[in-house]
């Protein structure tokens, strides 16, 4: 029988990890306590070869490849590039955390490489198989990192949440999948998408379809299937809130396009209007809880709960502008995620996690040029300009405007945007208005602060400048 | 000399960029170096934009100084700079009042102070972008990066209430302009480039004018500020420090105006006909009760902000008569009065309600108090002083003869080729207005020394003597001689009030 060798190419930077992290893996059974910045360097390493492989061979094209189970196209690239930086970044800030916190183990690294592996996949995936593999995948490492500093209450409490309701929502994501397999006869995403419009049994159709959607909102974090995002922010290791709370959001967002625009564009009028209920439900719960909060990771989960809120409504549109505007808006939303847990860690100490607002008192007499970066964070995260945040916002909100009947939508996501502001600006408030309780000074290593500060300047530097990040959106999203 | 330079980029860049410079100066040891250099950016900001003045052509109503320059091609967003003669006197207005500022908070201001000198200069730069942009998404920017600046100041160098005062501040000031966003990106949607000129030269049915027409009212009304979203406003004065006071008042609260004459009137001046009776009462309570408002406030402060509402009542009074006029007497004189007077009306508050709030700094600098009670003979033991705050009062009150009386005659003018009554209501101020102001100064000012603080008062030093004759003789010039704001303005009015008074529905 002639069994034709796949096409491997495409897939490169993908094996290439997958053998680094079994060397990480191997590597780090010799290194004592001491060594294990050699496991920490190897992970970086790694890391920076896929971004290096990707960017070497950037596809202007889209190329499918292992039957057609795995897709290739300038979306892909471009969401795994910011994928292996936000890990980067990610290793970078929890170095410092990980230390002082005793956790200094190889198993994070490891964890997260093979994260990274599985959104990855999930990115790339082009039919339901692969799709379930890169998510579970993902999903397993996350759970397992969340447990990671297991005579922590909370965290195992975070792991054990995260976990059962993760497993429930992958089960519904099975079932929908099984069912749209049931109506149409294949797991391939280009086909589903093409034998839907002749499915007679509709609601069979809308049901499975249903399901595939809460999946992805479980996975996003859309209210109401957000239950997990709070208590897994606030329960896991700041060093592995923030893997969990960067990345993964552009994996999940990857999964949302292929799920419903790769195999379901012909449903568009369906799933809008679930998308549009999302949308709304999550930007109002996350900006009102926010209010509530007096943790900043838990207002941070709300925050992000919000975020995909908006998010949401730039896909729900249905229109390549849209599209974009989405992907502009997760990478921005990325960015400043990425720097607001980072602000988190750099405040921490031996034995303390300042993740309480209160903890930000007084930064701006501690620290200045900290408290700024900040500043811009919050600024940037409430959608004031010139930072980038804005031009996120504002792309979403020109897609509404320019879709026809969608208007109304604009102005309901601003509404929950001035609500939104509360919060960010009591975080401002905290830093700059109110006396210092602790006088200490902020340690932390020379690399932390540096890219750190190159991460806050970056949201205003291309706040000022966002026309290249956009350009590049607008121009992967509009090859087919 | 200056036909070359970029000056708007520069009047709004150098304050900026020289801010950030202040910031870098550091911690508080540094603060006389910090003090130097921001004035030395003040003072150079101001001085570039001289020429705006001295080379500006007053026989055209076009766009001057005009840089064009692409900036984000995905959006097709322009750098686009320009000013006409209701921008530039503003421009002038801002770097103007920001060295005042700077010199206003030197001694005072011992709490980092770098910071609190970079905030204005960055502020003053922002203000400038906003009057000078000609794209709305560059003017959008600018308009809510201002808030930023503003936010800080009140609410590190503010009173005892400033956490509340300035989250109120820019909870409303950001609820006011995001509907104007909208608004701009349905136009965006329309004319496909964000050039404001292009908006104004856009036909539009009734029914969208009158949305837009509200979108931009909310954010507007908001930055005036109108009766009834006005409350903001004597929070935010009272626990400011007196710099964030004076460009509040100065020239923040005449963006609010600005935007009305650059986006509502000739975007959508066929809903501003058709709400301009709505828009005319608002003015007049604005004018009228919120006179009587001040009439019984206890806090100088309040008093003046207060004050301040009920003037820019005339300003948007000036602006929304100009339909009734051009009904009733068929030209464009009268409706170009109307809106000169309150362009006149904006610039001479600015230095009115600058110089009131600086001299209640002062008096807050020695007493640390700004209630009225707690002060009586002043002009006993600081006799310069109180004549300059005599004057300044009388020019409040609109008294002949300071610039107070200009804006405020040309509108009462013009109102009454509208209608009497609008007239007689709106004259009703210079009884309210002289009420409000000179009881203020007797109870303060004149009378016997009321208490021991009072007696042991300082007169004014040369600083404070240098800001406040600057402030008295640019009042005294403007009342006695306005023709040079006049005449920049004349065009740009004429051909305001022409296409407003043209219908552009399609």
């Amino acid at each position: 029988m002639n069994f034709p060798l796949p096409n491997f190419l495409p897939a490169l930077p993908e094996i290439f990890l997958l053998i680094m992290a079994c060397v990480v893996l191997l590597v780090d059974l010799f290194q004592t306590e001491r060594s294990r910045g050699v496991t920490y360097i190897l992970a970086m390493a790694s890391l920076l070869g896929v971004f290096a492989l990707i960017a070497m061979s950037f596809s202007d094209t889209r190329i499918t490849t292992f039957s057609d189970t795995y897709v290739r196209d300038p979306m892909a690239d471009v969401l795994k590039m910011g994928i292996a930086i936000a890990a980067m970044v990610t290793f970078l800030y929890a170095k410092d955390y990980l230390r002082e916190h005793d956790m200094f183990k190889g198993e994070f690294y490891i964890l997260g490489l093979f994260g990274v592996l599985g959104m990855m996949i999930l990115v790339s995936a082009h039919n339901f198989l692969t799709i379930y593999l890169g998510l579970e995948l993902l999903s397993l490492c996350m759970y397992a990192m969340v447990a990671m500093q297991r005579d922590s209450a909370t965290a195992s409490e975070a792991a054990m949440k995260y976990f059962i309701l993760g497993a429930i929502a992958s089960g519904m994501l099975l079932y929908g999948m099984s069912i749209l397999y049931g109506v149409t006869g294949t797991l391939d995403l280009a086909l589903i998408n093409e034998r839907l419009p002749g499915v007679q049994d509709k609601i069979l159709l809308s049901f499975g379809m249903v399901f595939l959607i809460v999946g992805v909102a479980f996975k996003l974090g859309a209210v109401p299937f957000h239950m997990w995002v709070p208590d897994v922010y606030h329960g896991a290791p700041t060093a592995v809130t923030l893997f969990i709370a960067a990345a993964p959001k552009l994996a999940a967002f990857a999964m949302l396009m292929r799920l419903l625009v790769d195999g379901m564009a012909s449903l568009h009028t369906e799933w809008q209007d679930i998308l549009i209920l999302l949308a709304i439900a999550s930007m109002a719960l996350g900006n009102i809880v926010a209010i509530a909060q007096n943790n900043l990771k838990r207002l941070l989960a709300y925050s992000a709960i919000s975020h995909v809120g908006f998010l949401l409504l730039g896909v729900l549109t249905g229109t390549h502008e849209g599209y974009a505007a989405s992907m502009f808006y997760v990478l921005v939303y990325v960015l400043m995620t990425l720097g607001a847990f980072g602000m988190i860690i750099l405040m921490s100490r031996q034995g303390f996690e300042a993740d309480r607002l209160e903890d930000f008192k007084g930064l701006n007499e501690r620290s200045p040029w900290f408290a700024f970066i900040m500043l811009i964070l919050m600024f940037s995260m409430a959608g004031v300009p010139p930072f980038l945040g804005f031009w996120a916002k504002l792309a979403v909100l020109k897609a509404l405007v320019a879709s026809t009947g969608l208007i109304w939508l604009a102005i309901v996501a601003v509404i929950f945007s001035i609500i939104g502001a509360f919060y960010y600006l009591r975080v401002i408030k905290m830093m700059y208005f109110d006396k210092s309780e602790d006088a200490s000074d902020i340690v932390a290593s020379s690399d932390m602060r540096v890219v750190l500060s190159a991460n806050g300047l970056l949201v205003l530097g291309l706040g000022l400048y966002p026309g290249l990040l956009l350009t590049f959106c607008l121009a992967t999203i509009a090859i087919p | 000399m200056f036909a070359d330079w970029p000056l708007l980029s520069l009047v709004i860049w150098v304050p900026i960029l020289g801010g950030l410079l202040v910031l870098a100066t550091g911690g508080d040891k540094n603060a006389p170096e910090a003090r130097m250099l921001s004035l030395v950016v003040a003072v150079v900001t101001f001085l570039l934009s001289i020429p705006l003045y001295t080379d500006f052509q007053t026989n055209t109503a076009s766009m001057q100084f005009v840089e064009l320059h692409p900036w984000i091609e995905a959006f097709k967003v322009n750098y686009h700079l320009g000013v006409d003669g209701i921008s530039m006197p503003l421009i002038l207005l801002t770097t103007f009042m920001t060295v005042l500022v700077i010199i206003a908070g030197w001694n005072v201001i011992q709490f980092k102070a770098a910071q609190y000198m970079a905030a204005f200069l960055i502020m003053a730069g922002l203000m400038n972008g906003v009057f000078a942009a000609l794209d709305a998404a560059l003017f959008y920017v600018f308009w809510e990066a201002l808030l930023i600046p503003m936010f800080i100041v009140i609410g590190v160098w503010g009173g005892p209430r400033r956490v509340y005062a300035t989250i109120k501040f820019f909870l409303y000031t950001f609820f006011g302009s995001v509907f104007m966003l909208i608004a701009l990106l349905y136009l965006f949607f329309e004319t496909g480039s964000f050039s404001i000129l292009e908006f104004h030269k856009l036909p539009i049915g009734l029914d969208v004018q009158k949305l837009i027409f509200l979108a931009f009212l909310v954010a507007f009304a908001v930055k005036i500020p109108m009766w009834p979203v006005h409350t903001w406003l004597p929070d935010a004065h009272v626990e400011a420090p007196t710099g964030g006071s004076v460009i509040l008042a100065a020239i923040m609260l005449k963006l609010g105006a600005y935007g009305f004459l650059r986006f509502s009137l000739p975007i959508t001046p066929d809903a501003s006909h058709v709400f301009d009776g709505l828009m005319i009462t608002l003015s007049l309570i604005a004018v009228v009760y919120i006179g009587f408002v001040a009439l019984v406030q206890q806090d100088m402060k309040k008093l003046i902000a207060y004050s301040s509402i009920s003037h820019m009542g005339f300003v948007t009074l000036g602006f929304f008569i100009i339909w009734t006029i051009h009904e009733n007497t068929g030209s464009y004189n009268g409706a170009v009065m109307g809106i000169q007077g309150a362009m006149v009306q904006m610039i001479s508050h600015g230095f009115i309600s600058g110089a009131m709030f600086l001299c209640v700094g002062v008096m807050y600098d020695r007493m640390h108090s700004r209630m009225i009670k707690d002060y009586g003979g002043v002009v006993n033991t600081m006799p310069t002083f109180a004549a300059f705050m005599v004057l300044f009062a009388m020019a409040n009150a609109g008294l002949p003869g300071t610039s107070g009386f200009v804006g405020e005659f040309m509108v009462i003018l013009s109102a009454f080729k509208a209608n009497f009554w609008i007239a007689f209501l709106a004259a009703t101020t210079l009884i309210v207005g002289a009420a409000y102001t000179l009881w203020m100064v007797k109870r303060v000012i004149f009378g016997e020394i009321s208490n021991d603080a009072v007696k042991v008062l300082k007169d004014i030093n040369g600083r404070e003597f240098f800001f406040l004759s600057v402030l008295a003789i640019t009042v005294l010039f403007f009342g006695l001689y306005p023709a040079p704001l006049l005449e920049v303005m004349d065009a740009s009015v004429h051909n305001l009030v022409q296409h407003v008074t043209t219908s552009k529905l399609k």
